[in-house]
């Protein structure tokens, strides 16, 4: 590239012009800024002003701008350059929205613009234009894992869209758990009677189609890649290896049901007349196609009286069985009730809940299900015992508050759960799932992190459940079914269909370098200086999304096409050798040190605001919008995420003699919403440890504080900046002025 | 009054279908019940609903468990004042207020009714004085709630009360004649017929014994 030229743009419309001196403002892009061309304009994102920019560009040779105006979220279409390396001063929700239009604000409203301005200016001068992730992979093909339907949707869909498949099922046949069942819960109006579970059609669809290549009988011997250069290698009955390359995976893995040989005290295992709910379907798939009943397993007898058990080892407390609701189970004991009272209504069958929980529209088939005559039952069951060809089950009831019991039952359902089938914990390899059995790698991944997909909760493939409900950590592989939570069929289709256009974005991101979500776009991606890498592997642990491997010497590996370009690795790195081209510890660090720091008599803190890009600092911006007001003392940096926070910038602030500062990231834990997943979190754990080094600077613990916070704290984000503030106050301006 | 000659009453199961299906074919809205998804609103709205010792969501849950004698011996369903607050504010549409009352009347036709509940006591004394002459005789029908409970109690009732007669008697709300001669509806036969023929369909709709 040619030399660097730098261009700065003060505009002064949207009331900046009158609320901010733009000539003061001006002057110090630059004598400070040293920015060469700087201009001002009275409403720079007119046609007129863009058109000022682009001629600069174009006549002027200008590769680096400036633009003070509004903020980097706002205009984002006027004020595109391709090929351009562009900062922002945020001098419009960030500065004059958020103060009051006094005499007496005036002063420190100017001199948050101007810092705003340095930070712009010191920004751009340490921007590059990514170049664009030159590993790029161009197959668009999809890998479905697992053939039932949750995998035959995804596959059907991708087809739809035009994309080929591969598919790979362990099982011999198609269908899953779903070809097992007679009938299913209905998804269409009027919601009142079991309906044909469709499967056949979907395995129909998918062996007609020569688009998708089906392997069964198969599993993933090993994947290796990125997304869009993907390699599977397919471990076939045969014993042979087939490798397929493709662009992006779903995993459509789906469940076991939780072995009800855990539950004797509810009678498994003590006749054959009790059963869960899959035991039911393969009585019914046996004696419903020829028009005759469901009889007694014990001795064929007649079915007179069928109680159905809710939550069979499920949401429990006790710590023995599965703690969580599958969210299936209730729909499928109305369904299966109403195989007895649809052929026979004279059939006694009585459900035994705790709480109903039909999700979608199954209000409307429990009401129908009551119709019919379905007795539902609010207890909790105690005991199952069997005596010759019947059952007794003994309850509380939760109505009546009382012990109770229904005799002389002819068959009992229990309503046992889904265990996740996502492949091997690979925090602890040797651990068993809920149902005690010690999983077996899916994927077979071959990344340095482990071979399959990091789970969550309960052995629930992670996914970004808030907002990104596909997303695993793993770049280009998406969970689609009960591999990700517990749902039914409809969800499951719904979820297949999600997770397969998300990986077909990811395919065709990769052809061109680019990031996929949440930046998806971005050009940007993780450059390391290997020759100042201590092999720490800080960068490789931390990376949320595996996207770092090793060589033999144990050196960082990226592959940028796994990368999801969060600057978690750059957080990381102690010897900060990990940047992006237009995001780097210099290009943030360089915007630190621009500020204006007055002297510790000027009664005039300065407190650093590291606000996360996705959350925090658009609800800065909103509280902007909304003309709720905050501090003039605070200096907000976007980050892109907090777990891109090197630690080396808040050291750096406050020898700088900043007074404080403050760190918005996104809520972490369990039910995160960083949409980095782990980079939040793990900004915070990083700072836990920064106290020690406050101390040994000699400052109070206070000067660094961590929030979460979500894009609806619009109008807690000024509460606690003042509240902040106040802290500062109390404990007075930092010691360290003048020394920097 | 009918006994259900069909329902085998001894073979009732705990949580069958039996007692259900009699309150469904005997109860006026009877088939309702099983709609009931025991979310408790109407417990919560009843106003006399600490005064019951059933509420309308336990009742409908005992009919479904086949609590066939308690049920239609409590006086619970008796405690209900029409207020409707139930019917407005179930989810599920329950005629509450109508399935309470039909209730009622069926456990009195079975002869199972709390004899002293004193609701079920002024329903028969107003069924007994409107039915005979096709009118409410107000004042009999004042002085029978009055001595209900024998003559000192009436006495001391009517003592209590003189004020708001005697002002009746003044503003010629009440006129002490109607004691002995009330005036009645002019075709009181035909009103007899009325009610026997609503009895006979009552009992055809319901399977009830022929009145
Ligand atoms: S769906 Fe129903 S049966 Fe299943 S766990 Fe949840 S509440 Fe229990
Ligand atoms: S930590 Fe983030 S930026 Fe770094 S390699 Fe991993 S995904 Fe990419
Ligand atoms: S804290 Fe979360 S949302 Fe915020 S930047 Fe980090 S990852 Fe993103
Ligand atoms: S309000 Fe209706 S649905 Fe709820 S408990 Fe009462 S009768 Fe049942």
């Amino acid at each position: 590239m040619a030399d660097p030229k730098y261009a700065a743009y003060v505009c002064k419309g949207c009331g900046i012009g009158e609320r901010i001196d733009a000539d003061q403002s001006a002057k110090i892009a630059e004598k400070e800024g040293k920015i060469a061309l700087v201009r001002q304009h009275e409403f720079l994102c007119n046609a007129e002003g863009v058109a000022l920019i682009r001629s600069d560009i174009e006549k002027e040779g200008v590769t680096h701008v400036a633009i003070a105006a509004c903020s980097r979220r706002a205009k984002t279409e006027a004020f595109e350059f391709p090929g351009v390396a562009l900062a922002r001063a945020n001098l419009r929700e960030g500065v004059i929205w958020v103060r009051p239009d006094t005499a007496e604000a005036r002063e420190t409203t100017q001199e948050m613009a101007d810092d705003y301005v340095r930070m712009a200016c010191a920004e751009l001068k340490k921007m590059k234009v990514p170049a664009g992730n030159p590993e790029t992979g161009r197959s668009k093909r999809i890998l479905v894992v697992g053939g039932g339907v949750s995998g035959l949707t995804a596959a059907v869909e991708a087809r739809n869209t035009g994309y080929e498949v591969v598919l790979v099922e362990k099982q011999a046949q198609l269908g899953g758990w779903a070809a097992k069942l007679w009938k299913r819960i209905p998804e269409r109006e009027p919601h009142a009677a079991p309906v044909d579970t469709g499967v056949q059609a979907l395995i129909d669809a998918v062996t007609q189609d020569a688009g998708i290549r089906v392997y069964t009988n198969a599993t993933l011997a090993q994947t290796s890649g990125a997304p869009g250069r993907f390699k599977a290698s397919i471990a076939v009955e045969s014993g042979s290896t087939a490798t397929e390359e493709v662009g992006a995976i779903v995993q459509a893995t789906g469940f076991s049901l939780y072995d009800m040989n855990r539950l004797p005290e509810l009678g498994a295992g003590k006749s054959p007349n009790v059963m869960d709910q899959a035991g039911l379907e393969s009585l019914a798939r046996k004696a419903a196609p020829k028009g005759l009943p469901i009889r007694r397993p014990s001795d064929g007898g007649e079915v007179k009286r069928v109680v159905f058990v809710q939550c069979a080892g499920q949401r429990d407390d006790t710590g023995k069985h599965l703690p969580y609701c599958s969210g299936y189970c209730c729909n499928t004991s109305i369904k299966q009730a109403m195989y007895f009272k649809d052929a026979n209504p004279a059939v006694d069958t009585v459900v035994i809940y705790t709480d109903l929980r039909v999700p979608g529209n199954g209000e409307d088939f429990y009401r129908s299900a009551q119709k019919k005559g379905v007795t539902f039952t609010k207890g909790s069951v105690t005991g199952v015992e069997a005596s010759g060809d019947t059952c007794r089950v003994s309850f509380r009831d939760l109505i009546l508050d009382e012990d109770a019991s229904i005799e002389a039952a002819d068959l009992v359902v229990l309503a046992t759960g889904q265990v996740a089938n996502a492949g091997v914990d690979i925090d602890n390899p040797q651990a068993t799932d809920a149902n005690g059995t010690k999983p077996i790698s899916i994927l077979n991944l071959d990344y340095r992190q482990g071979k399959d997909l990091p789970k969550l909760s309960h052995g629930f493939a992670d996914s970004h459940f808030i907002c990104f409900p596909y997303e695993t950590r793993r770049t280009g592989i998406y969970a689609a079914g009960p591999v990700r939570r517990p749902m039914d069929i409809a969800q499951a289709k719904e979820d297949a269909t999600g997770a397969v256009l998300k990986a077909i974005q990811a395919a065709e991101n990769a052809e061109l370098g680019r990031a996929a979500h949440p930046r998806s776009g971005d050009l940007s991606f993780p450059i390391v200086q290997l020759e100042g890498c201590t092999q720490c592997k800080r960068c490789t642990v931390e990376c949320p999304f595996g996207a770092i491997d090793e060589d033999e010497k144990t050196y960082p590996v990226f592959n940028e096409s796994r990368c999801r370009r969060c600057g978690t690795c750059m957080g990381a790195c102690p010897v900060r050798v990990i940047s992006f081209e237009n995001y780097s510890v210099d290009s943030v660090g360089a915007q630190i040190k621009a500020v204006d720091i007055p002297d510790e008599f000027s009664e005039k803190p300065r407190i650093l605001v590291l606000a996360c890009e996705n959350d925090a600092y658009p609800a800065l911006d909103m509280a902007g919008m909304q003309r709720n007001h905050y501090s003039a003392f605070v200096r907000v940096i976007p980050v892109r995420c907090l777990g891109s926070v090197n630690t080396s910038w808040i050291i750096d602030a406050l020898n700088g003699g900043y007074d404080g500062v403050m760190m918005m990231g996104c809520k972490h834990g369990d039910d995160y919403q960083c949409h980095f997943v782990k980079g939040s979190e793990l900004a915070n754990s990083r700072m836990s440890k920064i106290s020690e080094t406050l101390k040994t600077m000699a400052l109070e613990t206070e000067r660094v504080a961590t929030y979460e916070v979500a894009i609806t704290d619009i109008k807690r984000l000024p509460v606690l900046i003042g509240d902040y503030a106040k802290v500062i106050e109390k404990i007075g301006l930092s010691p360290m002025k003048g020394f920097a | 009054m009918g006994a259900p000659g069909e329902f085998n009453l001894a073979a009732l199961a705990r949580y069958g279908n039996d007692f259900l299906a009699e309150v469904e074919e005997r109860v006026e809205e009877g088939e309702w019940v099983k709609m009931c998804m025991q979310c408790g609103v109407c417990a919560g709205s009843c106003p006399f609903g600490p005064d019951w010792e059933h509420s309308p969501q336990k009742i409908f849950m005992m009919i479904r468990a086949g609590k066939r004698d308690e049920v239609l011996a409590s006086d619970s369903m008796w405690m209900c004042t029409s207020c409707y607050n139930c019917v407005v504010r179930c989810p599920r549409k329950l005629p509450i207020t109508q399935i309470m009352h039909g209730l009622a009347a069926y456990a009195h036709r079975l002869g199972l009714a709390p004899k002293m509940q004193p609701t079920r006591r002024w329903s028969l004394l107003f069924w007994d004085n409107c039915t005979k002459t096709g009118r409410v005789n107000e004042l009999k029908l004042t002085l029978g709630l009055y001595f209900m409970d024998g003559i000192v109690a009436g006495f001391k009732q009517a003592w209590t009360l003189r004020n708001i007669g005697l002002g009746m008697l003044l503003a010629k709300r009440l006129n002490p004649f109607e004691l002995i001669r009330g005036h009645e509806c002019k075709d009181k036969a035909g009103i007899h017929r009325m009610l026997k023929k609503a009895a006979e369909i009552e009992a055809r709709k319901r399977g009830f014994a022929k009145p």
